[in-house]
């Protein structure tokens, strides 16, 4: 009798030790939900996403690193003209540059620099010295201080009038535009991956919640509240969101990993010259990946909203 | 508890398939509610249940009335009820333990505070040696009990069974009468949908509602 009490009471322990281990079971059946498709379409989505906004962030950067260069350089060509000196003119227009409010400093390019800098076109061992070549000022301006360009532009105009002031301007302008263009185009993208893979898992969240109806109802007369039944399928949903995300953004950051390795076998290239123009170096940088993190972290968040939104649209129209 | 007034039901521009109802059930009482197939016994406990809504007259429940309440207190009444299926209504991916304990569950309970309750009213519906099956693999009368333990899990005030003893063999049928009987003892009211007279006749103390072509009779 009392050995039988025994068995029992161990019989019990062990019963509500194995009851406890199986007490985590998600009430929505993880099978009912076409969960490999809907993480494959947000792997993808979110890998489309990152690409776009670290794109967006190359540009972005490349395009300030143009306006802080326009910023603080500016170059003064001197054309050499008959029957002037044109050292003399290379000398004077130095130091109304030296003279002028906002500048650095100024480094005039010697005539073999100059010269050196046609070899990549011409090739070496020409006679240069029947060539017209223009002479080079280089002129740096101070850090966060208006250069008066308008003075010098008059003062060379007055004073050396085979020399061109050159600030770059327009076509710093002209690439900045561009780059704009580029950020607010990827931005637009960005928000339209975002809104597609709402509408997908809206669509995913409505299929699953058609297909546990019965579960739905049978939670209902239970006694499990809308917010209870909307948590279940959220949790779900924000599960799948994250490794969709994960994977597409762990893509994304090893796309642009790559690329960076890519680009740096490629340098001094023309292709390579032309990718490094438009996003520098190629080099995403932490707040890229922070962007790419992000944009994954935000398809998750969205993911999970958006089935907690759906869910309790539809439970409304449920008793 | 329960209060129905001129209570009518018509699917669409159909005929009416119940009239007038107009009845009360009272704490700690114990009904049966019978009729011929089709008379509307299990579309009476869906109304009763909320998951329905009359096309007219009052329905009052635990004081409220049922056309003016809010999510919030629909799911505290619904709480407040147990409720057998005739098809069962088990969770297929759940195990037997985790179907009786959900109602626990979704009420946000530690699942420490209910394990040993779950236990041992498996065990006492004869149900121990399966509580980690899954329903697929039981049988209509394991299933059936599966289910009543769903439903008494919480201590209901109100108990709706639809059939409770359809798929069980007669000597655990008045096992299952007496279950009911000693929980409406405890406390609860029960209302039972049932043909079978037999049970019925084993407590002849219990009221009958019998619907009849839409039309409730009481013969308390």
């Amino acid at each position: 009798m009392v050995a039988n009490r025994i068995l029992l009471a161990l019989k019990t322990r062990r019963d509500e030790r194995r009851a406890g281990r199986n007490a985590a079971m998600p009430l929505v059946p993880a099978a009912s939900i076409s969960g490999r498709a809907l993480v494959t379409v947000i792997a993808i989505m979110t890998f489309l996403a990152g690409l776009t906004a670290g794109a967006a962030q190359l540009v972005a950067s490349a395009s300030s690193d143009w306006r802080s260069s326009v910023a603080t350089e500016i170059t003064i060509q001197v054309r050499p003209v008959t029957g002037r000196a044109v050292d003399q003119d290379v000398n004077r227009a130095a130091s109304l540059a030296r003279a002028t409010d906002g500048v650095d400093a100024v480094r005039v390019y010697t005539r073999e620099e100059s010269e050196r800098l046609l070899e990549p076109w011409l090739g070496t061992g020409l006679a240069f010295d029947e060539l017209p070549i223009p002479r080079l000022i280089v002129v740096k301006l101070k850090d966060g201080q208006t250069a008066d360009l308008a003075g010098l532009r008059k003062a060379l105009g007055d004073q050396v009038r085979n020399a061109v002031l050159d600030d770059h301007r327009v076509w710093v302008q002209r690439l900045a535009t561009m780059a704009h263009s580029i950020v607010v185009l990827a931005l637009a993208v960005l928000a339209l991956v975002l809104v597609a893979t709402s509408l997908a898992v809206a669509f995913a969240t409505q299929g699953a919640m058609a297909g546990n109806r019965d579960i739905i109802e049978v939670l209902h007369f239970v006694g499990a509240s809308d917010g209870y039944i909307a948590d279940e399928f959220q949790g779900h949903f924000l599960r799948l969101g994250l490794k969709g995300g994960a994977l597409g953004g762990g893509a994304a950051a090893i796309f642009f990993i790559l690329a960076q390795m890519g680009a740096g076998a490629w340098t001094a290239t023309p292709g390579g010259d032309q990718i490094e123009a438009l996003f520098g170096s190629f080099v995403l940088g932490i707040p890229g990946y922070l962007a790419v993190l992000g944009v994954a972290v935000a398809v998750a968040l969205l993911t999970g909203l958006v089935s907690r939104g759906t869910v309790s649209r539809t439970l409304r129209t449920i008793s | 508890m329960v209060r129905f007034e001129n209570v009518g039901l018509r699917y669409g521009m159909g005929s009416e398939i119940l009239r007038d109802l107009t009845f009360t059930i009272e704490p700690r009482s114990f009904q049966f509610l019978t009729g011929p197939s089709g008379a509307g016994k299990t579309t009476l406990l869906r109304l009763i249940l909320l998951s329905m809504r009359p096309t007219r007259g009052l329905i009052g429940l635990f004081g409220h009335d049922v056309l003016r309440l809010d999510k919030d207190t629909l799911t505290g009444l619904r709480r407040r009820m147990g409720v057998v299926f005739q098809d069962f209504r088990l969770l297929d991916h759940l195990t037997l333990y985790e179907n009786v304990a959900l109602p626990l569950r979704v009420q946000g309970r530690d699942e420490g505070s209910y394990r040993s309750e779950v236990v041992e009213l498996l065990r006492w519906v004869g149900l121990g040696d399966r509580m980690h099956a899954f329903p697929p693999v039981l049988s209509g009368g394991e299933k059936q009990r599966a289910a009543i333990a769903r439903a008494l899990i919480v201590k209901p005030d109100l108990l709706l069974a639809d059939e409770p003893t359809g798929n069980v063999d007669p000597t655990l049928a008045r096992r299952l009468l007496r279950l009911f009987m000693e929980l409406n003892k405890l406390g609860t009211a029960i209302v039972i949908a049932t043909h079978d007279i037999a049970l019925m006749d084993q407590h002849d103390d219990a009221r009958r509602l019998v619907l009849g072509e839409g039309r409730l009779h009481i013969y308390e």
